[in-house]
């Protein structure tokens, strides 16, 4: 293991942190807030830090896999240690668990919170928009950002970007890794830009466009105010609903249809990616609309059709998105409707975007190979190769793929028994609790519904989400190679 | 520059290694999905996986706006079919590799007829650098630059050699040479030295100038040199075959020695004065039988890299020979570089070194053009060669009032016939070459070399 070179990047991440504590700096020199200061100090920390890291070179600057894995894994952990620090010296979240937890929530894009209606609205702007852009950073990822700037030490730095980027697959888009980074994030931040501007045009205030923008790209779903989206107009609500699926399909494709290939960028996922899309929504519109009608006796629509397919449409993609925006609440919706928003919830978004889950990718794969399994029982004979795109799936990429689904269920379900130690909480809001935050999403069921929030658990319930909001944004593996003894030897 | 490279063998790598590094946008495609992951793995270049020489393998690699194509699979058929596809799709300039001595000969008019910008073969430039020092032995290596009227001449420092422990400045004041010092080698780093540096025994010495004042140094300092008459080479491959073509009218004899009795029976077709040992070289009694201990050279040229070290390594140990080694895989130099061997010959860095300057050439300036490019220290030290013109910032003012760059050299100037080592009150002219010795790889004008 490279120690020197995992130090030297860890340097770097604190520097960029540093730099990303001015945006909430500005906000606190607009409005006049005394966070300045916390920021100022926090950046203050950042830089000190960051410069020990700087005092010894690094002989050898070569990153294996391993390395790639553990800067990855260390790296969005320090972040959040240091990220947690305005609130808490602040003295907004006066806990440094909780503000840790709201920290590696944002990051994590999963925007799941402690914090109830009321404490939000009295928040400061500076911080809320810390809150929101923890989300932006986190979104594409701060290791790819800092490639994206840094002439890292070469070729070998691909091995950070394998790890930090969700997908089965990660391939570059371009033959340089800096390149890759430089568009990916072209795109991100391009995309971003637009929103803001088409949510400045329904009128929505500068201050909420900008934090809004930045939870959506991010597929986060932190709000500035206690509203959500339900406090806007119906055309903020339709630019958010498009915005949250835009932001879930993966960024090759829009660099593919920007180079004029229209037919690649729609390959199988981004194709399966919508067909499950529309058939959620189609079911959900159905369900909501018809069934209070039927079962409920009362003879009456609780939506209007309209009404039901705009619900169903925002909630599927804010969920499927791994957002986690909310509008109505969908707890008193029909059980059939709330499950369909849970699976969606396990299958997540596109490989290669910012969105959370399991990916639709490797849930193509994996249902090819269970399909080869029962076809292998038919004709045992036969040989049939599995293939995305007319190309066959390699079978480390089939084994990685079944290891990952392996290693995701244990951590669901280790994570949901040492949460039910919690007394007093029911299964579904436990159960949905791990699901929210190992997929990335924030709201789940009953307690921590999109109308309540995560300060229902105590601590130790509250390290298990943190662990599962690092582990579902990394991809588990990342988080799990820290406990390898292996790991640490020199 | 976006360059597609077919084929990810040995020269596949090195190229994509160099030129990846060099900043350019590298593509990488071979058939193998093992050895595209393995490049990709390494190098900070793309892969595509499929045959190349097909045009959508081509079109997914991106040829459509590539700048060049190199075709550098182990078929000269398919690298040739892969430039002809790549002509069509797009107006990329493309270069082949061709190692068969039967297309070789063609060469030119392969290249003529298909378009290629270039023809490149390893195994025959590999042949031409042996040919060189077995011609002038006393050096490791030797480049010629400008049309051949300097040579860079390597070579290392016995261990109680004339200049042990004599410094630049002395070295000068006592031989006057006509020559220049342009790099020292010595274990694992490099130098261009400034007048105060001190030799060291077994240093490796780059130096520059004519043969005929390269001739006079070394008599003056009396390194022990000697002319070859007579080689003994290991090995019947492609290399030896075009050292044979190359040797064949000249004053050396060749003693070839060969396992495969079909190729022992071509060879000896087609040279009937070279005389074809048909017998397994590793066998020491052989090579004793063959006059190892007694022979004025022995070139090691079988196919594996380890045979061919411990062959080396037995002939510098029995007898006085100069030692000529072929290495493939470069991985281990720092090693290699310990043994004591003599010359190193490695086809594909001379293979890359050549597509690099071409790389380099393309940029063209209105300053100044890339003619030669020679890795004098592998990955460390690099000598240039540049055609002045009329723009360079840098004619007109005496060398010692320019600003030059930390370890940059002009190393000499050739104006027509006439060779200059140049001294601190010599102008650069427009028209004249310039080689430029360099630690800052990848300089791509003479400019460059301003601070």
């Amino acid at each position: 293991m490279n120690f020197s070179i995992i130090r030297r990047t860890l340097g770097w991440l604190l520097l960029f942190e540093g730099i990303f504590f001015h945006l909430p700096l500005i906000t606190a020199a607009i409005y006049w807030e005394a966070e300045f200061f916390t920021f100022l100090i926090c950046i203050g920390i950042c830089a000190a830090l960051g410069g020990l890291c700087f005092i010894k070179k690094p002989k050898n600057t070569s990153i294996f896999a391993k390395e790639g894995f553990v800067i990855v894994a260390l790296s969005w952990i320090v972040i959040s240690l240091i990220g947690a620090l305005p609130f808490v010296l602040s003295g907004a979240i006066p806990s440094y668990v909780d503000a840790l937890f709201e920290t590696v929530s944002g990051f994590t894009t999963t925007g799941a919170t402690i914090l109830n209606g009321g404490q939000i609205d009295g928040m400061a702007k500076s911080l809320l928009m810390w809150r929101s852009f923890t989300h932006w950073v986190g979104g594409m990822g701060v290791l790819v950002l800092i490639m994206a700037f840094l002439p890292l030490s070469g070729a070998r730095n691909m091995h950070m970007m394998k790890a930090e980027s969700p997908g089965p697959v990660v391939g570059k888009i371009v033959p340089k890794v800096k390149q890759t980074a430089i568009i990916l994030y072209a795109i991100y931040a391009g995309m971003t830009i637009i929103q803001l501007i088409m949510l400045l045009c329904g009128g929505v205030p500068l201050f909420e466009a900008v934090t809004t923008s930045f939870a959506t790209a991010g597929t986060g779903g932190f709000f500035a105010n206690s509203q959500g989206v339900a406090g806007y107009n119906l055309y903020v609500q339709i630019v958010v609903t498009v915005f949250m699926a835009l932001f879930s399909i993966n960024f090759n494709s829009y660099y593919l249809i920007g180079r004029g290939k229209i037919k690649d960028a729609f390959n199988t996922e981004v194709r399966a990616f919508l067909a499950i899309f529309f058939t959620a929504v189609a079911l959900i519109a159905l369900d909501i609309w018809l069934e209070p009608m039927i079962f409920s006796g009362k003879f009456e629509y609780e939506y209007s059709l309209g009404e039901s397919i705009q619900h169903a449409f925002f909630y599927v993609s804010s969920i499927i998105s791994t957002t986690g925006f909310g509008t109505v609440d969908y707890t008193l919706w029909p059980v059939f409707s709330q499950t369909i928003l849970v699976v969606l919830m396990f299958i997540g978004a596109c490989a290669g975007s910012t969105g959370g889950g399991i990916k639709v990718s490797r849930i193509v794969i994996l249902s090819k190979a269970g399909m080869r399994e029962v076809g292998s029982l038919i004709q045992p004979n036969r040989v049939k190769k599995i293939t995305m795109d007319h190309r066959p799936v390699s079978h480390e990429v089939v084994r990685s793929v079944t290891a990952f689904f392996i290693a995701y269920i244990a951590v669901f379900a280790l994570s949901t028994l040492l949460v039910s130690f919690n007394v007093g909480i029911d299964s579904t809001t436990n159960f949905s609790a791990v699901a929210s935050t190992l997929n990335n999403v924030g709201p789940g069921l009953s307690a921590v519904g999109p109308m309540g929030n995560f300060s229902v658990y105590n601590d130790f319930s509250k390290f298990v989400f943190i662990f599962d909001m690092l582990a579902g944004r990394l991809e588990i593996f990342p988080m799990l190679i820290l406990f390898a003894p292996t790991t640490w030897k020199k | 520059m976006k360059i597609i490279i077919v084929g990810c063998g040995r020269v596949g790598q090195t190229l994509a290694e160099k030129l990846g590094a060099e900043g350019h946008n590298v593509t990488v495609v071979d058939v193998s999905a093992d050895r595209v992951k393995y490049v990709t793995d390494q190098w900070d270049v793309m892969g595509v996986v499929g045959n190349g020489a097909t045009h959508e393998v081509q079109l997914e690699a991106g040829i459509a706006d590539a700048n060049l194509l190199i075709a550098v699979t182990n078929s000269d058929e398919l690298n040739l079919l892969c430039c002809m596809i790549a002509k069509k799709e797009s107006n990329c300039q493309t270069i082949a590799r061709i190692k068969n001595p039967d297309y070789s000969k063609e060469a030119q008019y392969l290249q003529n007829e298909l378009g290629l910008v270039m023809v490149i073969n390893p195994e025959y430039a590999a042949a031409e650098e042996i040919s060189r020092v077995l011609h002038f032995p006393s050096a490791i290596k030797i480049e010629p630059f400008g049309k051949g009227r300097v040579e860079l001449i390597k070579f290392r420092l016995a261990v109680d050699g004339q200049l042990k422990g004599l410094s630049v400045k002395d070295m000068m004041a006592k031989f006057h040479p006509d020559i220049l010092v342009c790099a020292v080698e010595r274990g694992d780093e490099a130098y261009i030295p400034k007048g105060d540096f001190v030799f060291q025994p077994k240093d490796v010495v780059s130096i520059i100038g004519t043969t005929k004042n390269a001739n006079k140094f070394f008599h003056k300092i009396h390194y022990k040199g000697h002319t070859v008459k007579d080689a003994i080479v290991v090995g019947g491959g492609v290399i030896t075959h075009y050292l044979c073509d190359i040797l064949d009218k000249s004053d050396i004899t060749l003693k070839v020695i060969e396992k495969d009795e079909k190729i022992c029976e071509d060879l000896a077709m087609r040279w009937p004065n070279i005389s074809v040992i048909h017998g397994v070289a590793s066998e020491k009694s052989l090579l004793l039988e063959e006059g190892i201990e007694r022979t004025s050279a022995f070139v090691a040229l079988a196919q594996y890299d380890e045979e061919n070290i411990i062959l080396s390594l037995f002939a510098k140990d029995a007898g006085n020979a100069k030692i000529i080694t072929k290495i493939n895989r470069t991985d281990y130099d720092s090693v290699i570089n310990k043994l004591d061997l003599d010359t190193v010959v490695c086809p594909k860095n001379v293979t890359a070194s050549s597509i690099l300057r071409y790389v380099r050439s393309t940029k063209k300036s209105h300053e100044s053009n890339m003619l030669t490019l020679y890795n004098i220290i592998e990955d460390k030290v690099e000598a240039a060669e540049f055609l002045v013109g009329e723009g360079a910032k840098i004619i007109g003012t005496p060398l010692s009032e320019l600003k030059f760059k930390p370890d940059v050299l002009i190393a000499s100037i050739v104006r027509g016939k006439k060779v200059i080592i140049p001294r601190g009150n010599d102008v650069i002219e427009a028209g004249d070459t310039v080689v430029v010795v360099t630690t800052d790889i990848a300089i791509d004008s003479v400019d460059d070399v301003l601070n």
